[in-house]
């Protein structure tokens, strides 16, 4: 195992091990370390954090298996936070929580992952096109702000920043030309003297990136999911919970998300889940293409995958490692989705590594810190006027799984708190496999005025009246279903049962989406919206019918309907006129049925 | 090299396997010892009492004053003054051989038959190492093993982890044992080998797994890690890491398919409740400690298939729901971690159905790129999808017959009523000896589906129903 030697230059001995008691160790004899300090624990270096000091002792969270760690063994610091490295080379990349590459991992251990492996982030061979931009030596720049590009992948130029924080004139910056991310690709006479600018900066992963302004969402993040976009929008630079028990479809949302979705760049984060899931990813997405640029939906996606087996507490760390390639991202203008599966395994990480340090438990046995953790990421999302004088936004979408599918748990009702978006996983609908199995009585957006005036301009004038008057009916028809439940459907009147006949024809047609059907798969907002009204259509025109004494059985045997239900399979989201067509054949078919019982 | 390490590292290595006589505390299965020299975390203790037994263990807790070792065959006989402590220095290991297949060993690994003593080819961690997700090939091989319920509606497949809930006095162990019995990959010859753990279950149980063994003639491929009931429950926390280090062995050297068979992991789950309640561990749910659910993935998670490897591991483990509570934090958490769930329900069994697998809260989670054209049947996808979604309504309309009685219904909902009991009686129920290829499963469930008028069904093709509908 290659270690890169350059790098212990700067260790030194802060303490010894004094206790191990699982992923939390006690070092003793501290002195000079400082508070979240990167540190490395015994001669086979595993990583760790500072996360308490407390007289000469320190309490330190390990990232990898502590087995064989021994009292007396050597603690070094590293001088420096938890630390991400920033830079091209980041798309494509698999990484487990504290941003090992994986692939590299596997290329030099072998199917196992090995302790104490330390390889960079990034490439630090392969050299890169830079394009230095129209920036002039002698100019006053500042971090966040642009000094060149490079081409990363197909869909994504990416752009040089200053690191934030620096300030100064620019002295030069190379020509166009291939470098790696350790050659110097500009210079900046700042106030502490030269300081060197290079593809690639280094970020902590707990502190979120400055930005210059917070902005309201306006944009919706279109997934191509259509209970999502028309029912529960959320917005670019949004937060969203999706709870839901074991089987009701997480992940499989999540992964439809990431696929569809028109973000510019994806981080999946798998936090304590299934290996199998991530080999899913990373079999599929390269096979994916992106309907918006044609290219590879790998193009376009960073992994962190921390599965459910690998060390807890670096469970704990890949949400804000994946949450701070996010900011770097939109700092550079992208609209960035951030997939967290499953929060849950974050919170319950924070749960062991606070019983472990025997701190006194709150509700759940969870810690008394856990909202203000829970607050504190989701406010990492937002859609932001970004240093470099563009606009970018992260979109944080977390996946809850609450314990026994009891929303009424710790994690879930503190995460909705701070979400303003919530798809709610229902278990009969699954039971039923209606997928996705998305509750449209328990879900919600707190994002609907702000698309509305989106959809509106962009799709259809009428879409917020549409889909109120959707809702309404769905909500109508729960109260019906009660009553069916009591005395059974034949004790309703004709105009009540056909509200139950819409509401079936709209979850069959609209709202079940096969994430595994070619066509179905995704929808654009024009196809959803015409779905919607051609459905909608049906109940206006169909409940005057009624009124007027045209039978239910009339209504159900329409033969248009058989060709409405299986539209979203069968007309293509370039092909939407032919739902205009569904749409007149109806509006015909009605016509007649009106003549002869007029 | 600093020189404090350096005497650090000598002093390690000299003092390794020195033995310390007297410890300071014997609490159940813990004992406390204390000023010993430096202990690794997870390292292998032996403990001797003052008859000469001996007892292995791991170091739980380390520090400069005071070590918490849990011995894995109990305290009982042992006395403070009088217990030697021994620390090997390295950890708990085992040595795994092809040759143990045909054998029966306890939790540790140590023969109970009368054989002797397996030399192993390599010594392994039992803890394992997680596998790296980029090595991993995505699973997708489907497994027939001859039961309708699971073939048409809850595939298994190779690699997968797929275990079966169930309540006391449920046929569990049958269905186990069948699927051992009659698993076999479509058109394959394949080297095929089961691992079997059994954690706190009775002797007549594991009796009835050797003898289903011998029947079928597989015994000599069958390896058994018996920790029985009358066993110290401490034994049940080691017992599956045994089988799974010797599973991999045989998966990723031996390019052998394995199938490994976990019963009860309820008793594993006890033990464990009760070493963190007497190390005084904060509980968390039913004081369960907060990390069963990392605990149980590092379990499940050794299953699956690897790049450059033509073996593979699959996943059976069997857990009793307490009270028939899915939500209780066994099943729930294994649910997490796991790739589907086989779900008993009992009231199946009492009309009669074997196997009473429940319709809607199994699922198999892999089923959908194992299945259809080229793997079992290019209709398959559909009518699973179909059979699910029809039984569902047939659930709902039974609570309606309840309220407002059958002859209320409407004539579809009678079919419906017909369907369902078709699904259950033909389809669901099999013999305990009765295989059935993956074609007469589907024809089963098209001959159910046929019940139903075809306008009601939705998620089947015109083509399929065209070729399978009133067959």
């Amino acid at each position: 195992m290659e270690r890169k030697k350059g790098e212990y230059m700067k260790e030194r001995i802060i303490g010894r091990v004094k206790r191990v008691n699982g992923p939390v160790i006690i070092a003793m004899g501290i002195t000079d370390a400082m508070m979240l300090e990167l540190v490395y624990v015994g001669e086979i270096r595993l990583v760790g954090e500072i996360i308490k000091l407390e007289g000469d002792n320190a309490v330190i969270q390990v990232y990898e298996d502590t087995t064989g760690i021994v009292p007396g063994d050597n603690v070094y610091g590293s001088g420096m936070p938890l630390s991400v490295e920033l830079g091209p080379g980041l798309i494509g990349t698999i990484y487990d929580g504290i941003q090992r590459p994986l692939e590299e991992i596997y290329t030099i251990s072998d199917h196992f992952i090995e302790r104490g492996i330390r390889l960079s982030p990034l490439n630090r061979e392969k050299k890169w096109h830079f394009v230095p931009g129209a920036i002039k030596p002698g100019s006053p720049v500042a971090g966040g702000q642009v000094i060149g590009t490079v081409q990363e992948t197909i869909s994504i130029l990416h752009k040089i920043l200053i690191p934030p924080g620096m300030q100064g004139d620019l002295i030069s910056l190379v020509p166009e030309g291939d470098y790696t991310i350790d050659e110097p690709v500009g210079q900046v006479m700042t106030q502490n003297g030269e300081e060197q600018v290079f593809l690639m900066q280094k970020w902590p992963i707990r502190q979120s990136r400055p930005v210059k302004k917070r902005l309201l969402p306006g944009l919706p993040l279109i997934t191509g999911q259509r209970v999502l976009d028309t029912l529960f929008p959320v917005a670019k630079g949004g937060t969203v919970a999706i709870p839901g028990g074991f089987g009701t479809g997480k992940t499989i949302t999540q992964h439809a998300v990431a696929k569809w979705c028109n973000a510019d760049v994806i981080v999946y984060i798998g936090c304590g889940e299934r290996g199998n899931e991530i080999t899913d990813v990373l079999t599929e997405f390269p096979k994916l293409v992106d309907p918006r640029t044609g290219a590879s939906l790998m193009t376009r996606t960073i992994l962190i995958a921390n599965t459910s087996n690998m060390p807890v507490s670096a469970r704990e760390a890949s949400i804000y490692t994946g949450v701070t390639l996010a900011e770097y991202y939109r700092d550079q203008g992208f609209h960035v989705a951030v997939m967290a599966d499953s929060t849950s395994r974050w919170a319950e990480a924070l749960r062991e590594l606070s019983g472990r340090m025997e701190e006194m438990p709150a509700e759940g046995g969870f810690p008394a810190y856990l909202p203000t953790r829970v607050a504190e990421f989701y406010e990492r999302a937002g859609y932001m006027d970004t240093l470099s004088d563009t606009k970018g936004s992260v979109t944080l979408i977390g996946a809850v799984s609450p314990p026994g599918g009891d929303f009424s748990e710790p994690v879930t009702q503190h995460t909705k708190r701070f979400v303003r978006c919530f798809w709610s996983l229902d278990r009969q609908l699954a039971n039923a496999r209606h997928y996705p199995a998305i509750s449209w009585l328990d879900s919600y957006s707190g994002y609907l005025e702000e698309v509305a005036s989106w959809w509106e301009g962009e799709v259809g004038t009428s879409w917020s009246e549409d889909r109120a008057e959707i809702i309404e009916l769905l909500q109508k028809e729960v109260r019906l279903q009660q009553v069916v439940k009591l005395v059974g459907p034949d004790a309703l009147p004709d105009s009540q049962r056909f509200i139950i006949e819409v509401c079936t024809l709209f979850k069959n047609a609209f709202l079940q989406q096969n994430v595994f059907d070619n066509l179905d798969q995704f929808s654009v907002p024009l196809k959803q919206l015409k779905m919607l009204q051609v459905i909608l259509l049906y109940w206006r025109k169909g409940s005057q019918l009624v009124r007027g004494g045209v039978t239910l059985l009339k209504l159900k045997r329409m033969k248009v309907l058989q060709d409405i239900v299986k539209m979203k399979m069968t007309i293509a989201n370039e092909d939407t006129d032919q739902i205009d067509q569904l749409a007149l054949r109806l509006e015909r078919s009605f016509e007649r049925m009106e003549s002869i019982y007029a | 090299m600093p020189d404090s390490y350096k005497l650090h590292d000598v002093a390690k290595r000299l003092l390794a396997g020195r033995e310390y006589i007297g410890v300071d505390r014997i609490d159940g299965p813990l004992v406390f010892i204390k000023n010993t020299h430096a202990v690794g975390y997870r390292e292998l203790v032996e403990c001797v009492d003052e008859t000469g037994r001996t007892r292995p263990g791991i170091v739980l807790d380390t520090s400069t004053d005071i070590v918490v070792a849990q011995l894995f065959e109990g305290t009982s006989g042992l006395t403070m003054p009088g217990t030697r402590v021994r620390f090997s220095g390295k950890p708990l290991s085992i040595g795994v051989t092809r040759k143990m297949l045909g054998r029966v060993f306890n939790g540790l690994g140590h023969p109970v038959d009368d054989g002797p003593f397996p030399v192993g080819d390599v010594e392994l961690d039992v803890n394992g190492k997680p596998i790296n997700p980029t090595a991993r090939v995505y699973p997708r091989d489907f497994i027939q093993t001859g039961i309708s319920a699971i073939d048409g509606m809850n595939t298994l497949i190779r690699g997968q982890k797929l275990p079966i809930f169930s309540g006391n006095g449920l046929p569990h162990n049958e269905l186990a044992a069948q699927i051992a019995r009659q698993a076999k990959i479509h058109g394959a010859e394949t080297d095929f080998a089961v691992v079997f753990a059994a954690m706190g279950v009775k002797h007549d149980v594991a009796q009835f797994f050797i003898r289903s063994f011998e029947e079928s003639g597989a015994l000599e491929n069958v390896a058994l890690f018996l920790s029985l009931a009358d066993d110290p429950s401490i034994e049940r926390l080691i017992t599956p890491r045994t089988a799974l280090t010797l599973a991999e062995h045989l998966a990723f050297h031996h390019d052998m398919h394995v199938l490994v068979i976990m019963t009860d992991m309820s008793n594993y789950c006890e033990s464990l409740r009760e070493i963190s309640t007497i190390r005084g561990e904060i509980p968390s749910r039913k004081g369960y400690p907060g990390y069963l659910y990392s605990d149980l993935a590092e379990l499940y998670e050794r299953s699956g298939m690897i790049k450059g490897f033509k073996g593979s591991i699959t996943q059976l483990p069997i857990l009793t729901m307490p009270d028939d509570d899915i939500s209780h934090p066994i099943p729930d958490l294994t649910g997490y971690i796991t790739e589907g769930q086989i779900v008993f329900e009992r009231e199946m069994y009492a009309r009669n159905i074997y196997p009473p697998v429940a319709g809607l809260p199994s699922l198999s989670r892999l089923m959908k790129d194992g299945i259809g054209e080229g793997m079992t049947r290019e209709d398959h996808p559909h009518l699973a999808s179909q059979l699910f979604a029809a039984y569902s309504y047939v659930k709902d309309v039974r609570n309606l017959a309840s309220v407002i009685g059958e002859e209320e219904l409407t004539p579809l909902d009678h079919q419906y009523l017909e369907f369902g009991e078709t699904f259950e009686r033909k389809f669901v129920t099999q013999k305990k000896d009765e295989d059935r290829t993956i074609e007469e499963t589907l024809d089963l469930g098209w001959e159910a589906l046929s019940l139903l008028p075809p306008e009601e069904l939705h998620r089947v093709t015109e083509e399929e129903l065209e070729k399978y509908y009133g067959r």
